[in-house]
C-alpha cells in the first residue's frame, strides 16, 4: 500500500489537466443519461398531446405536424378532466385549510401547555404514521358511508385532512418548541389572551414550518391515490371524481374508443400545473418533501 | 386558570374528533372486522376468531402476490439505493479535482431540479404515463426499439406474464431514485471536502472513495432511506392497479391489491382487513428488522 501510495504521489492528478477532467465529462455523460431518462417519458406525454391519433399509431417518436389544441379543449370538456381538476382543487383547498389549522391548534397546545395526557394525545396523533393506510380502508369505507359522506366532496375533504394530521402535529410541535418563549411571555404580560397570543404571535412566527409541512401536505393530498378509489364509488360518484381517478379512468376508456391525443391532453393538463408550480418553487418543494420523509 | 383549560379544550377537540372518526376508530375497527366473516351487505355477522388467517395461509393467490411484494422488498430498496447514491455523488463530488480541491459537478442544481420530477406528479399519472409507454404499438418503449433496428425486442410487455411484473419494478424505480440523489447528495454536502482530497492524494479510486468514505458519513440517510423503500415495496398498490391490474394472470399482483379487489370487488369485508392485519404486522417486522440489520456505528466527524 505504501509503494503504491508513493508512486501515485510521483504524478499527482493536479498537473495533468486531460487526466483530471475525465471524471466530469463522465459524470455528465451518467447524469444527463438519467436526466433524459427522467424527461422523455414527460416531454414524449406533452408532444403527443398534439399529435392526431393517426400520427401516434403510425410513429410513435414523430412529432406533431401542427399544434392541435383542439385535443386539449376534448380532454378538457368531454373527458371531463376540468371537472376532475375542479374537484381536486375544492377538496385540496378545503382539506389543506383545515389541516393546517387544525394541525397547527393541536401542535401548539401539545408543544407548549402543560396538562395531563399531553403525551398520550401527542402519541395518539404521531403513532398513526406507522399504521399502514391498507389496514383502515374497509371500516373506514364503511364509517364515511354511515355518515352518508361516501362519493361526496366534502366527505373526502374531511378524510384527508384528518389523515394527514399524523406529520403535520409531529413536524409543528418540533416547530413551535424552537420558537422562543420570551416573546409569548411579553405579549401575556401585556394583556394578550391565549387565542390572540396563538393567532397573533405564534402563527405568524411559525411560518416557515407551516410552508414545510403545508407543501408536504399540498403533494399528499393532490396526488392521493387509493382513498379517492375506495371513497369515490357508488351512485353518481363520477360527477365528484378528483383528478387522479378520472386519469386513470381515461386511460381504461380510451382503448374502447381509440382516442389516444385526448389521453394524452389529459395527461398533460394533469401533469403542466404541479411541474410549473414545483419549477416556481423548487427549493421549498425539496426541502418540504425531504423534512416530510426524514421525520 | 380556567382560560387556559378552555383554551386547551377548544384547540384539541376539534383535531381531535376530526382524527378520532376517521383515522383511529377505522384502525381499531379492523382488527374487530378482521375476526368475522362479515361480508359488509347484511348487517350479520359471526366472530370466527382466527379462521380468516388460518384462510390466508391457504390461500394461493395472497401468496402470490406477498412474493411479489417480497421480490419488491429485496430489490427495490437496493437498486434505488445503489442508484441514488451513484448520481448523487457524481453530483456532489464527481466534478473536476484540481488545485482547490474536489468540486461538485456544474450544473449541479439543474440536475437535482430534474431529477425530482417524478416526486411531485402523482401516481396516477405515474401510472398512465407509463402504460402508453409500455403500449405495444403506440407505445414509446417498442417505438424507440424499432427505430434503431431491433424490432424482435419489442413486445407487449404488460400483456405477457414473463414481463409484467418487471415493467412495473422498473417504474417503481424510475419514480423514486430522484428524490433519493437530491437526499442523498443533501446530505454528502456535509461531509468535509479535504476528506477526499486526502483519499485521492493516497491513490484512492473514486469507487474507493465512494464505498470507504462516502457510504459510511451518509449510512443514516441511507438506513431512513431503506426504511421507507421497504413501505413502499410493501405498498406497491397504485402503480400496479393502473398498469397491469395485477395481471396477466395473477403475475404481478400485490398484496394491497388483494385487499382492494376482495373487499370491494367480492365484497369479503372480513377477510380482506384479515389481510390489511397482515400487511399490518409486515411493515412493522420489516421495518424492526431492517433497522437491526442496518444498525452500524455512526461515525463522528
Amino acid at each position: 500500500m505504501a509503494v503504491l501510495t508513493e508512486t501515485r504521489r510521483q504524478t499527482p492528478p493536479v498537473e495533468t489537466p486531460p487526466a483530471a477532467a475525465r471524471p466530469a465529462v463522465f459524470s455528465h455523460l451518467f447524469l444527463t443519461v438519467w436526466a433524459l431518462l427522467t424527461t422523455l417519458p414527460l416531454v414524449w406525454a406533452v408532444l403527443s398531446s398534439f399529435k392526431s391519433d393517426e400520427e401516434i399509431l403510425t410513429s410513435p417518436w414523430g412529432l406533431p405536424s401542427e399544434l392541435r389544441w383542439e385535443n386539449w379543449s376534448r380532454a378538457w370538456n368531454e373527458a371531463h378532466i376540468g371537472r376532475y381538476f375542479l374537484n381536486s382543487a375544492l377538496v385540496v383547498t378545503g382539506a389543506l385549510t383545515l389541516t393546517m389549522l387544525l394541525g397547527a391548534m393541536a401542535a401548539y397546545v401539545l408543544a407548549r401547555y402543560r396538562f395531563r395526557g399531553n403525551r398520550i394525545v401527542y402519541y395518539a396523533f404521531v403513532g398513526g404514521m406507522m399504521f399502514p393506510v391498507f389496514l383502515a380502508l374497509v371500516p373506514l369505507f364503511f364509517v364515511v358511508r354511515n355518515l352518508g359522506m361516501l362519493g361526496t366532496l366534502p366527505g373526502l375533504t374531511l378524510v384527508y385532512a384528518a389523515y394527514s394530521l399524523p406529520i403535520t402535529v409531529f413536524f409543528l410541535t418540533a416547530f413551535f418548541r424552537t420558537l422562543p418563549t420570551s416573546v409569548a411571555e411579553a405579549a401575556m404580560v401585556d394583556g394578550c389572551g391565549h387565542f390572540g397570543l396563538f393567532f397573533r404571535i405564534m402563527l405568524p412566527m411559525a411560518r416557515p414550518g407551516l410552508v414545510s409541512v403545508g407543501i408536504f401536505n399540498f403533494l399528499f393530498q393532490w396526488n392521493q391515490y387509493v382513498l379517492p378509489i375506495v371513497l369515490m364509488q357508488g351512485e353518481g360518484a363520477e360527477r365528484k371524481w378528483v383528478l387522479a381517478q378520472g386519469l386513470t379512468a381515461l386511460a381504461v376508456n380510451e382503448g374502447y374508443r381509440g382516442d389516444f391525443s385526448g389521453l394524452f391532453a389529459g395527461m398533460t393538463i394533469a401533469m403542466l400545473p404541479v411541474i410549473a408550480g414545483y419549477l416556481l418553487f423548487h427549493r421549498q418543494v425539496q426541502s418540504g418533501l425531504a423534512a416530510g420523509q426524514l421525520r | 386558570m380556567r382560560g387556559k383549560r378552555l383554551f386547551i379544550a377548544t384547540f384539541l377537540i376539534p383535531p381531535l374528533l376530526l382524527y378520532g372518526i376517521f383515522v383511529i376508530s377505522p384502525y381499531a375497527q379492523a382488527f374487530q372486522i378482521s375476526g368475522t366473516n362479515w361480508s359488509g351487505l347484511s348487517p350479520t355477522y359471526e366472530f370466527i376468531g382466527l379462521d380468516n388467517f388460518q384462510r390466508l395461509l391457504g390461500d394461493g393467490y395472497f401468496w402470490n402476490a406477498l412474493r411479489h411484494n417480497g421480490l419488491l422488498l429485496l430489490l427495490l430498496p437496493v437498486a434505488t439505493i445503489l442508484l441514488g447514491l451513484f448520481f448523487a455523488s457524481m453530483i456532489s463530488v464527481g466534478g473536476r479535482a484540481d488545485r482547490v480541491g474536489v468540486h461538485g459537478v456544474r450544473g449541479a442544481g439543474f440536475y437535482r431540479i430534474v431529477y425530482f420530477f417524478p416526486q411531485v406528479l402523482s401516481v396516477a399519472i405515474i401510472g398512465v404515463l407509463w402504460k402508453e409507454m409500455y403500449a405495444p404499438h403506440t407505445g414509446m418503449i417498442n417505438g424507440a426499439l424499432r427505430a434503431v433496428g431491433l424490432d424482435g425486442l419489442a413486445m407487449a410487455w404488460l400483456g405477457d406474464p414473463r414481463f409484467s411484473f418487471w415493467c412495473v419494478l422498473v417504474v417503481l424505480i424510475w419514480m423514486n431514485v430522484g428524490f433519493y440523489v437530491v437526499l442523498f447528495s443533501a446530505a454528502m454536502q456535509s461531509i468535509p471536502r479535504d476528506l477526499y482530497e486526502a483519499a485521492l492524494l493516497d491513490g484512492a479510486s473514486r469507487v474507493t472513495t465512494l464505498v470507504r468514505i462516502t457510504v459510511p458519513l451518509v449510512w443514516d440517510t441511507i438506513q431512513v432511506a431503506w426504511v421507507y423503500l421497504a413501505i413502499i415495496a410493501i405498498d406497491g398498490f397504485a402503480i400496479v392497479q393502473i398498469i397491469t391490474d395485477g395481471g396477466p394472470s395473477s403475475s404481478s399482483d400485490v398484496v394491497g391489491l388483494r385487499l382492494y379487489k376482495t373487499a370491494f370487488a367480492d365484497g369479503q369485508f372480513g377477510y380482506a382487513s384479515a389481510i390489511g392485519v397482515a400487511m399490518f404486522f409486515l411493515t412493522l417486522t420489516v421495518a424492526a428488522m431492517f433497522l437491526q440489520v442496518t444498525r452500524r456505528d455512526r461515525v463522528e466527524l
